[in-house]
């Protein structure tokens, strides 16, 4: 008839557990920041040992992230918190994570490929880099909403959504310019692929602000 | 006391028991139910707070059911309440969520029918008229209450654990509210036949606290209803939080609230008198079914959101049964005691 479960204490823990949960989205903007940063080192120096650095200050961000994680997760189904939303949670942090991989995913691609970006694309790279990192930060905005204002949430998925497109834009131009140039079509295909995987980053942003919007549907009361 | 005196008393007891087995899950359902709160502390708070409710405020509403029919026979009272108790065991069996009051009702009105005593048609028709206002003042409750958490938490930003952890907090102490209202409104139904023929005798604990023979009694059922609640309670608290899946546990509160206000409002008379000084029109006190509070509140909220979740062929079904126990539980009653009288030779009449 009793089941002998951990005692939950009902306000101790939860100030804890926002706390992770903020930290968590904070790991995601200083991911986006230092993403930022690397692409536009990269592009006025190409490889170097500050690009290297940017890249294992990702790689820590990265781990932190997973780090945190985990530990909201286990602190989710211990306390059998939010039951009625905790999958939905569960599964817009670990979406989120996969965003901060991608990041990483993409530092790690500008390490070991060593593209040649040609001096007339720097500065399409660097508008797509600052646009899908504006768009993920709307998301992480979007996501403190979810948890704190659902007023406010509408309002980032919006910005989310404008954000992709406007990186969807400058992701076309970019290739159509890289497709016009005179480089070998190795090279053109190589520099498409850079253009594909940063804007992945606005894809993904999109489609979690998608969830996001339904979650807080079901989170009005 | 005498053997017999606890094997008639056993029914009353039988009667606790469904009562704490199948209405806590009325209080407590949604809440363990969505996993809110631990089926342990649920049992614990609401066995606590029904006896409370049961031994300090059950009085007021006893003594409607008293003027409704006396039984003035141990005898007389074990075949009531057993004859209720049978007819909330085969309805319920049947899914037909009902009450222990229609029940005791219909049973009492057996026995005034057996013993050629007189129905008091106005106790009668005041306790037929809260049958009706109770789901409906419940609904109402309810939509108000539902409408002003909406408002507030919509202009709030409380982060989604924090309001978690109140919602928790809600849940366990409307649950407390909910036990204590049942305990104080429920209890006449359990042990209100057996208060004429008690029997006890007041007795006084360390000259300060004296628990009179009717107290002792109630405390007795909010025993019975308490062992209820702790030995097959948790099956039906579990089922009624799966059922009401699109109960969200804001929505729950709301309506585990509702209700005990509903409860609470019928069986307190210091709110009685505060109305009748005030000179406003009192309260009647009488006892009213939980399963029609709840009933009410969630229809209640189901119309606040367009009336589309609502099955009106399950409504009907309920209302149906809340109509048929009453008449399966008198018949019950009345053959029952022919039978006592007439092949056991108990003393009916007194």
């Amino acid at each position: 008839m009793f089941s002998f479960q951990k005692p939950v204490s009902l306000f101790g823990g939860t100030k804890s557990l926002e706390r992770r949960i903020d930290e968590f989205l904070d790991k995601v903007t200083e991911a986006g920041l230092i993403f930022s940063r690397a692409v536009n080192l990269y592009l006025d120096k190409g490889p170097c040992e500050e690009f290297e650095a940017f890249l294992q200050q990702g790689a820590e961000v990265e781990q932190r992230g997973d780090v945190l994680r985990r530990d909201i997760e286990t602190r989710l189904y211990e306390q059998t918190l939010i039951p009625e939303l905790r999958g939905d949670v569960l599964t817009l942090l670990e979406h989120v994570d996969n965003v901060i991989n991608i990041y990483e995913a993409n530092l790690f691609r500008f390490s070991i490929q060593s593209p040649t970006i040609p001096a007339d694309c720097h500065t399409g790279y660097s508008k797509l880099t600052e646009t899908v990192v504006t768009s993920v930060e709307s998301l992480v905005m979007a996501s403190r909403s979810f948890f704190r204002d659902l007023n406010a949430v509408r309002d980032q998925i919006s910005k989310v959504i404008f954000y992709e497109s406007e990186a969807d834009r400058i992701s076309t131009e970019l290739q159509r310019k890289v497709f016009a140039s005179d480089l070998p079509l190795a090279n053109k295909r190589h520099l498409i692929y850079f253009v594909e995987h940063i804007d992945e980053l606005a894809n993904s942003a999109e489609d979690i602000a998608d969830e996001i919007s339904i979650y807080a549907i079901k989170r009005k009361v | 006391m005498e053997l017999t005196v606890l094997v008639f008393l056993g029914s009353g007891l039988f009667l606790g028991w469904s009562l704490g087995a199948n209405d806590a899950a009325n209080v407590f359902g949604t809440a363990v139910g969505t996993r809110m709160v631990r089926f342990s502390t649920a049992a614990i708070v609401c066995s606590v707070f029904l006896i409370l409710g049961a031994v300090i405020s059950g009085a007021g509403a006893a003594h409607t059911l008293g003027r409704l029919g006396s039984i003035h026979t141990l005898a007389g009272a074990f075949m009531a309440a057993l004859a209720a108790a049978l007819s909330v065991y085969v309805m319920t069996k049947r899914g037909i969520p009902v009450s222990t009051t229609q029940a005791i009702v219909g049973a009492i009105i057996g026995w005034n029918l057996f013993s050629n005593s007189q129905t008091d048609a106005a106790t009668l028709s005041k306790i037929l008229s809260t049958w009706v206002l109770c789901p409906i003042l419940s609904g109402v409750i309810a939509v108000a209450l539902f409408s002003l958490v909406k408002h507030v938490l919509n202009r709030s930003e409380v982060h989604l654990l924090r309001l978690d952890a109140y919602t928790r907090f809600g849940l366990i102490a409307a649950g407390a509210f909910g036990a204590y209202s049942l305990g104080a409104n429920n209890i006449a139904n359990v042990m209100g036949v057996f208060i004429p023929a008690s029997p006890f005798t007041d007795f006084t604990i360390n000259d300060s606290l004296t628990l009179s023979s009717t107290q002792q009694l109630f405390l007795l059922g909010g025993i019975a209803i308490a062992v209820g609640v702790f030995t097959y309670s948790k099956k039906v608290m579990l089922t009624v939080g799966q059922e009401i899946t699109a109960v969200s546990p804001i929505a729950a509160w709301v309506i585990v609230v509702a209700h005990s206000i509903v409860l609470f409002m019928f069986a307190s008379q210091g709110l009685k008198h505060v109305l009748t000084n005030a000179g406003l029109p009192s309260i009647p006190l009488v006892p009213v079914s939980s399963s029609q509070a709840i009933v009410g509140a969630v229809v209640g909220l189901g119309l606040l959101r367009g009336g589309n979740t609502i099955s009106w062929p399950v409504i009907g079904g309920i209302a149906f049964g809340w109509v048929l126990t009453p008449i399966i539980a008198g018949l019950v009653c009345f053959f029952g005691l022919f039978f006592l009288q007439n092949v056991f030779n108990q003393p009916i009449m007194g």
